[in-house]
């Protein structure tokens, strides 16, 4: 599915919001081409160890479920009932007043009913109460209850991947009711009976074996950076090192192999290699540890700790004291929420300190990981990077504040203030489209494949459209952020809504803008772009 | 099942509530067992329920510390947090579980997002906030204010905010604006759902039924406080009668009198276990309870069990000839 094939952005913003004339429990799904993603190949299910691996699809009568399927997933769903209070309580208390509903990108952008998150968790809460309450058990359809049955399976595939876990709906729920985590537990469930994707499985699979998601093997990685720093050279005629799997680093740096396998992330990634060695950091990449994305977050929460625990694994191989991270969204919500407690303690790592400027990274105590946009923002206050912001004259910027580091973190200041220091155009967008209240790319938690174009499409319209606002009113002609999928997938959403409009990482900008010693005058960016005011 | 059908038949349930307490109206017996049996009763399912409910989510873990940040986290000190929409400590917790409970917070960052002529345009939607809001407030009021009943002196508190509540003085018995507020509050949350085809869609029997039962129950109070009035004296010795453990069955309250226990009955009887059990849960909301401090404190899960990883180890010896090739340095030769 290419751009090509799906409906021309007129045609598909007209939207029509009118529920469907059957009741939900009564309107089937339909698996319009466009709109979900391939099932996982058997291999990379297999290489993880994982149930059911069969060839299938879900436009299929038959999905090749386990006989005991139903046993599997309502002893699953009792097993989390147990584990998670989230679940169990969002399971409760929703008292559907629908305050979600137009929160949600997917729903804003098919008017489906069945994205609104409300109704996405009644897909499940439905089930719940018809095996694990007592009203549900003796009312049925009046309680909200009902059977589950191989379409209501198909129906938690279509929709809990139709959901990127952005927690968007969770920040306007009077009781926070946060519809990523039913959409997590949703996904465990599903797993648990091999309904899963590719594009998600694939890049588990691969990190799980060669320590990133693409699949790049450790001279590969080396490679590729080797390649960068060229280009770099080749801009600013500085050769930065590339330190790789070298004990006695002080710090191990991680980021997503997206940053150094393809564009735009790898101007970002230039961005990080011209800054480490204008500050002349003791610092390595690993390749066994050469992904900070973590597609496990979108299986299960068992494969989240399994891919996570490398990072801290190769922490204490190379002696690190402690770990630097690169610009990334779900990385970040792992990182920052998940990984102490599940592959933690760190206690061999020492509290960061940055060996620059002698600042103690306070919140990172415990974690012993740093935010590169922390570490940055930090850099730059106590002046110790010479700076040229002229040098992004031709960037009119806007930012897209990514999900989760923006509502699993609250990294809001950090990036702006690197921007504030590199960029002299910089334009906001509309308040309800950013920080805390920011829109999804629409393709992020494993759905940025390219079957599910029209889907990504219309999911990601509310960021686009806020983007075509300050590009018609600022003339904007590049989006900043800081998440690799986003420098993914903004690029085609983009190229269909809001032409003209190129995606790039903060720290591109940083690059850009970073006054290196013994450098030549430069004249290009790091795109090799002129450097030239646009003309108006 | 259709809305329409859907609303008949939680004004059918209701019904039946009436007709309880009609029998309980004219057979002697019934009327017994409403006022002398029914009170502890419901009472006991009341906090049995609530306990038993909030046990059953306080035994699940919180096996992770996932706050939703709605500000900038505390990080540098030269960056100015917000320490309530992202608490750094426990204040700012109480700060935001605070907001949330009072003022409904969350609720008042509602907003409208709609297209038009091709363009996103997002409207304020503070209705629900506001209307949502004084509903909960109103029903607040009016709870306490029975308090009346069930105390002797009248404590100040309750004194004073019956005479807050019905300072404009109109009518005789004085209207109280805290009835009028509840109203308005239910009339607006059930035309909201009735109408809008979008809360219709996702609205199920309960959502209906919770609404009018409690319609039905300020009817009643209202009806007997300005149109038929009831034997206040009588009422109040009920009621003190339950709270000293030694009832005296009215000896003819009237059907509204009935008809407005009956509700009320069955109201705090179905509070745990219904939708209506946000009331507690709301407090163990963990996306909103939470401290934001997963990095600088490590959070502990319970269950924590170990799994199955890929070692270095295992990665160096399927790459090793890779790895030494590429010049990068290996631990076994």
């Amino acid at each position: 599915m290419s751009l090509a094939k799906i409906p021309k952005p007129d045609d598909l913003i007209k939207i029509d919001y009118a529920p469907p004339k059957t009741g939900w429990m009564k309107t089937p799904v339909d698996f319009r081409p466009g709109t979900w993603s391939y099932p996982a190949a058997p291999k990379n299910l297999t290489a993880l160890e994982m149930p059911n691996p069969r060839a299938w699809q879900p436009g299929d009568a038959d999905w090749k479920l386990p006989e005991n399927w139903k046993r599997i997933i309502l002893d699953g769903m009792k097993e989390r009932l147990e584990k998670y209070r989230s679940f169990r309580l969002f399971m409760d208390i929703c008292v559907r007043c629908g305050a979600c509903a137009d929160k949600c990108h997917f729903y804003i952008g098919s008017g489906d009913p069945k994205n609104m998150p409300v109704l996405r968790a009644e897909l499940i809460r439905s089930v719940y109460r018809r095996y694990f309450t007592a009203s549900g058990r003796c009312f049925g359809t009046l309680a909200g209850a009902r059977d589950l049955t191989e379409d209501v399976l198909k129906e938690w595939f279509y929709y809990f991947y139709q959901c990127t876990e952005c927690r968007r709906c969770s920040v306007f729920c009077p009781y926070g009711i946060d519809q990523a985590e039913i959409t997590m537990i949703g996904r465990e469930l599903l797993n648990l009976v091999g309904c899963n994707i590719n594009w998600v499985l694939e890049p588990a699979a691969n990190c799980f074996r060669t320590g990133n998601h693409l699949g790049i093997l450790p001279g590969g990685m080396k490679d590729m950076l080797e390649f960068l720093a060229d280009d770099i050279e080749d801009r600013t005629g500085v050769r930065v090192e590339v330190p790789i799997n070298k004990k006695g680093a002080d710090i191990l740096f991680v980021t997503p192999s997206a940053d150094y396998f393809a564009d735009p992330g790898t101007y970002t990634c230039m961005g990080y290699l011209m800054l480490f060695h204008e500050i002349g950091l003791n610092y390595t990449f690993s390749t066994y540890a050469s992904e900070g994305g973590n597609f496990g977050l979108f299986t299960s929460h068992e494969m989240m700790k399994r891919l996570n625990a490398k990072i801290y694994a190769e922490a204490r191989r190379l002696g690190v004291k402690w770990i630097l991270g690169g610009e990334c969204g779900h990385m970040w919500r792992v990182i920052h929420q998940y990984m102490d407690t599940m592959n933690g303690p760190a206690d061999f790592l020492e509290e960061p300190v940055s060996p620059i400027t002698g600042t103690r990274f306070e919140n990172a105590r415990s974690t012993k990981m740093v935010h590169v946009v922390e570490f940055t923002a930090d850099l730059i206050r106590n002046g110790r990077l010479k700076l040229d912001p002229s040098r992004n004259d031709h960037i009119r910027l806007t930012f897209h504040d990514s999900c989760n580091p923006a509502r699993a973190m609250g990294l809001f200041e950090e990036p702006r203030y690197i921007i504030a220091n590199t960029c002299n155009h910089f334009y906001e967008m509309a308040e309800d489209t950013i920080r805390e209240k920011t829109f999804c790319c629409g393709a992020g938690a494993g759905l940025g494949n390219d079957e599910n174009m029209e889907m990504r499409m219309r999911g990601g319209m509310p960021r686009a459209m806020a983007v075509r606002d300050v590009v018609q009113k600022h003339g904007v002609n590049r989006l900043g952020c800081i998440c690799a999928i986003d420098r993914a997938t903004l690029p085609p959403l983009m190229d269909y809504w809001v032409p003209g409009v190129a995606v790039t990482g903060v720290h591109e900008l940083l690059g850009n803008a970073l006054v290196m010693k013994g450098e030549k005058e430069r004249t290009t960016d790091l795109r090799d772009d002129e450097i030239s005011a646009p003309s108006p | 099942m259709k809305s329409r059908q859907t609303i008949v038949i939680a004004l059918l349930a209701v019904s039946a509530i009436a007709l309880a307490a009609a029998a309980a109206a004219a057979s002697k017996t019934a009327g017994l067992v409403l006022t002398l049996v029914a009170p502890y009763l419901v009472l006991a399912v009341f906090l049995l329920g609530m306990v038993y409910r909030v046990i059953r989510w306080a035994k699940a873990p919180v096996p992770f510390r996932i706050p939703t940040t709605c500000g900038q986290e505390k990080s540098l000190p030269w960056i100015q947090n917000n320490p309530v929409e992202n608490p750094a400590g426990p204040l700012g917790a109480i700060g935001r579980m605070a907001g949330e409970v009072f003022l409904f917070r969350s609720l008042f960052r509602n907003a409208q997002t709609e297209i038009v002529d091709g363009r996103q345009v997002f409207g304020s939607a503070k209705g629900l906030w506001f209307f949502g809001l004084m509903f909960h407030v109103s029903l607040l009021a009016v709870a306490l204010r029975h308090l009346r009943f069930f105390t002797e002196p009248v404590v100040p508190f309750v004194t004073g905010l019956s005479a807050l509540d019905g300072f404009l003085e109109i009518g005789v018995p004085a209207l109280y604006i805290s009835d009028m507020t509840l109203l308005a509050g239910l009339a607006f949350l059930f035309l909201r759902r009735a109408v809008l085809p979008q809360v219709r869609y996702i609205s199920l029997f309960a959502d209906y039924f919770a609404l009018i039962l409690i319609a039905a129950v300020a009817a009643t109070g209202l009806l007997m406080r300005h149109f038929f009035p009831v034997d206040l004296n009588a009422v109040k010795t009920l009621a003190m009668g339950w709270v000293t453990f030694a009832p005296v069955a009215p000896v003819d309250a009237g059907f509204l009198f009935y008809l407005h226990l009956c509700l009320v009955f069955v109201l705090i009887a179905w509070l745990p276990f219904g939708k209506l059990s946000h009331m507690a849960g709301i407090f163990l909301s963990p996306t909103r309870n939470l401290i934001n401090n997963s990095r600088r404190r490590r959070h502990l899960n319970a269950w924590n069990a170990p799994v199955k990883v890929h070692s270095y180890e295992e990665y160096e010896d399927e790459f090793r000839n890779k790895m030494k090739a590429a010049g990068l340095p290996v631990e076994k030769e």
